[in-house]
């Protein structure tokens, strides 16, 4: 069974390479275009997964790993954050939020999804 | 890759949404009553540029955008001013962003030096300011002397912490992937485990030890950890062959720093209104709506004229039900005219920077005041406003507007102000350009004209007359020709342009306080007021815009030139009558002028002549259809239509009438002398 994933960013770009890469792994992609409409899709979506990019409308990244790190029903979804700050203090405050991980941008398909296999221990 | 051309090309379009956003916040960042949410926005448009130029391997734009994103996230954060010293620069560089997206469009290359001595103004901003580039990630590649091919291995101490748990992360999905590296063996430290009654869930036990039979590198192993080396005590060892010492290298990974202080951005929903959402649509498919509409009219037309000679205008129901549908086809059409429409904002805001270059080149101190960028007109308008409006923007800082010395001496605010407005009146779309410099220097236009031999010396003239004789060709009112107007471009190109689109320049002037070019344009292409006129038994439709007047000539003010040509004294101007039907050839004999009635045209080329024709039935608006699509190219002839009764009716083109009359006279005269 391919594993249903939640990609949110606000640019419309980032969010189409996200979605081909991983639909060419074979996952079930959802898409959000920012941190509001991303965790308002949370029970429809019932994502195994959530990625989301940090500088956002609305709601930023920190605001989506906090609400869902709130919500009663999707609390130990992992979050892993795209991003193209690879400085320590951007990747500690997101591990301060509660992030499961990080991706640079760019990124390669590849790595992304061999970063989401070895999160969800597939 | 196909798909990847498709990616690249959706990034340039959210490109070009993500500049104007980013122009649109820096203006308002300059305005007293911006919020913070502004520059949020701003330093959001120049990281998501940044972000997908990443991705598509775009490494001067990269660079670029980050140095750039550096100093706006400085302002964000407050350890910097958006002042008079940092703001110019900011536009500058959203300029030089859009023509780096430009460039990279078109891979041509970027124009180097300008990226340069921006990047060094914005290191300049940064100063000691900035902690940018908290130094990037890398990890400390430990390097083990192995034996080469001999697989050995490591052991792993593995304690996650509660903070681990929190994270999303799973011991279980890293143990999967450790186990996918090599042969592994897991103990649970059972003796670690506390009593079940003591055991709380903030404070986790578990804890293993691994060993791994691997190939794999320290780095591949340590990858694995990658996101919990800060949430887990972790003990790397390698697995020595000869030596049954077990000394664990202790990788220290506690030392996070601390959290990032709160002036960072909270989550806090901004205030600004709900975007409304929309859908992004191939213009093919609304043009084949447009045009199935067009058809529509058409039909409406026609059905209502079969109910009229089948005798059923009488029946109230049949008529109430035709009404019904009229008015639906005419909603219809409005409402797929609104799918194409979209406000003028997008020329408008481009229109600051046109203005920012020209004022940098004269060294004019101006500014630009837009008003009405919501005036919606079609898409393929505003694409098609851009030159003739970049021009016109051009010409006031150049012309328009005084140098600072005259200002000051005639008492005007340093600073000049040019105004750019547009606003919906009567079914059409009003623009004017205005600007508050000294006005059209009458005397100096009319000896211009005279030096270039475009009216004879002592020609009478009116004031706005005066200001006409800017639109013609060849005419340029500077001595020398400047670095921003030069540009082989004039008024009469802008005019061209815009009667192109159907419209009208109008220009007013008053000595000493300014000068007002109105451009007046129809709503749609699509759709073209005509004036009906009958040919024999053809009726064909001539663009009103380019129709002066219609007139019942007096013998008197008829006169002959040669055999056939004939000339109409009009307003002081002798105009040459073309004989429509014989244009056209659909005879042979010119028909008697009393027959019929004259319509005064005036072409692009300002050109006037009078057509002849056998009378006129009616103005209206049509529905263009292009007849080379569907037949070929005609001459004379610029478009078709269909009419209420199913006929097909031709569009004049007056200008190429005109145009191949001239020649044809130029021949005959030629030929009888």
């Amino acid at each position: 069974m391919s594993a249903r994933i939640l990609a949110i960013d606000d640019s419309p770009t980032i969010r189409s390479l996200v979605a081909r890469a991983l639909r060419n792994a074979g996952f079930d992609v959802f898409l959000a275009a920012d941190g509001v409409e991303g965790v308002g899709t949370l029970m429809d979506a019932d994502p195994a997964l959530i990625i989301t990019d940090i500088n956002m409308p609305r709601m930023d990244g920190f605001g989506v790993i906090e609400a869902v790190r709130a919500s009663k029903s999707h609390a130990d979804v992992p979050i892993l954050v795209l991003t193209t700050e690879s400085g320590d203090d951007l990747k500690a405050r997101a591990r301060q939020a509660g992030a499961t991980g990080w991706i640079v941008k760019p990124f390669e398909d590849d790595k992304l999804v061999a970063v989401i296999d070895r999160v969800l221990g597939r | 890759m196909a798909e990847m051309d498709e990616l690249r090309d959706l990034f340039f379009v959210e490109c070009d949404e993500l500049l104007d956003s980013l122009a649109a916040g820096l203006r308002q960042m300059e305005t007293p009553c911006h919020d913070k949410e502004t520059v949020h926005a701003v330093f959001r448009a120049v990281h998501s540029v940044k972000g997908g130029a990443a991705a598509f391997g775009l490494s001067v734009l990269v660079t670029f955008a980050h140095r750039f994103e550096t100093v706006l996230d400085l302002i964000r954060s407050d350890r910097a001013a958006a002042d008079q010293q940092v703001m110019p620069v900011m536009h500058r560089c959203a300029d030089c962003l859009a023509d780096l997206i430009a460039a990279a469009r078109q891979d041509s290359p970027a124009d180097q030096p300008r990226v340069d001595a921006l990047l060094a103004e914005l290191d300049r901003l940064i100063g000691g300011g900035g902690s940018d580039d908290a130094v990037a990630f890398t990890p400390i590649l430990l390097d083990f002397a192995m034996p080469e091919g001999d697989e050995s291995g490591f052991t792993i101490r593995f304690t996650p912490h509660a903070a681990l748990y929190r994270s999303g992360n799973d011991p279980l999905a890293l143990l999967v992937a450790l186990q996918k590296l090599g042969d592994m063996t897991v103990t649970l430290q059972q003796d670690a485990l506390p009593s079940l009654e003591d055991w709380t869930a903030a404070e986790p036990a578990l804890q293993w030890h691994i060993t791994l039979r691997t190939a794999a590198d320290l780095s591949e192993v340590r990858a694995v950890f990658e996101f919990v080396v800060d949430c887990c005590d972790l003990e790397i060892a390698p697995i020595v062959q000869d030596d049954d010492a077990f000394t664990p290298i202790v990788i220290d990974f506690d030392a996070v720093p601390d959290p990032v202080p709160s002036n960072a951005p909270a989550a806090a929903p901004s205030p600004t209104a709900e975007a409304t959402a929309s859908i992004r649509v191939n213009l093919d498919r609304v043009d084949r709506l447009m045009n199935m509409i067009g058809e529509l009219v058409i039909k409406e037309a026609m059905l209502s004229r079969i109910i009229q000679t089948a005798g059923l205008a009488q029946d109230l129901d049949v008529t109430a039900g035709l009404d019904a549908i009229r008015q639906l086809a005419g909603e219809i059409q409005e409402s797929v005219m609104a799918i194409r429409a979209q406000p003028l904002k997008l020329v408008f805001q481009r229109m600051h920077r046109i203005l920012r270059e020209a004022a940098d080149a004269t060294g004019k101190p101006v500014q630009l005041i837009t008003t009405g960028e919501q005036t919606e007109v079609d898409k393929t308008m505003i694409e098609r406003l851009m030159d003739p409006l970049t021009h016109m923007i051009r010409n006031s800082v150049d012309h328009g507007l005084e140098d600072e010395v005259t200002r000051q001496r005639r008492g005007k605010p340093l600073q000049g102000t040019i105004t750019l407005s547009a606003a919906h009146r009567s079914g059409r779309v009003q623009i004017e350009v205005s600007d508050d410099g000294g006005g059209i220097d009458r005397p100096r236009v009319r000896q211009i004209a005279e030096d270039r031999g475009l009216i004879l010396p002592g020609t009478q003239l009116t004031p706005s007359e005066i200001d006409q004789l800017l639109f013609l060709p060849g005419f340029s009112s500077k001595a020398e020709v400047s670095a921003i107007s030069g540009r082989g471009v004039g008024l009469d190109v802008v005019r061209r342009e815009i009667m192109a689109l159907g419209g009208r320049v109008m220009i007013t002037s008053v000595e000493g306080k300014g000068t007002t070019f109105a451009i007046t344009l129809p709503l749609t292409l699509a759709v073209l007021e005509g004036m009906l006129v009958q040919l024999g038994d053809q009726t064909m439709v001539l663009p009103i815009t380019s129709v002066q007047e219609t007139l019942r000539p007096a013998v008197s003010e008829l006169h002959r030139l040669g055999d056939s040509g004939r000339m109409i004294s009009n307003r002081g101007d002798m105009i040459p009558i073309i004989d429509l039907g014989r244009a056209f050839a659909m005879r042979d004999t010119p028909t008697p002028l009393e027959d019929g009635v004259l319509i005064v045209v005036e072409t692009d080329s300002q050109k006037r002549a009078a057509l002849h024709v056998d009378g006129i039935v009616d103005q209206r608006q049509v529905v263009i259809k292009s007849i080379e699509e569907n037949y070929g190219r005609v001459a004379g002839v610029s478009a078709a239509t269909i009419l209420g009764d199913g006929q097909i009716a031709l569009i004049i083109d007056p200008e190429e009438i005109v145009l191949a009359s001239g020649s044809d006279r130029t021949r005959s005269l030629a030929a009888s002398a």
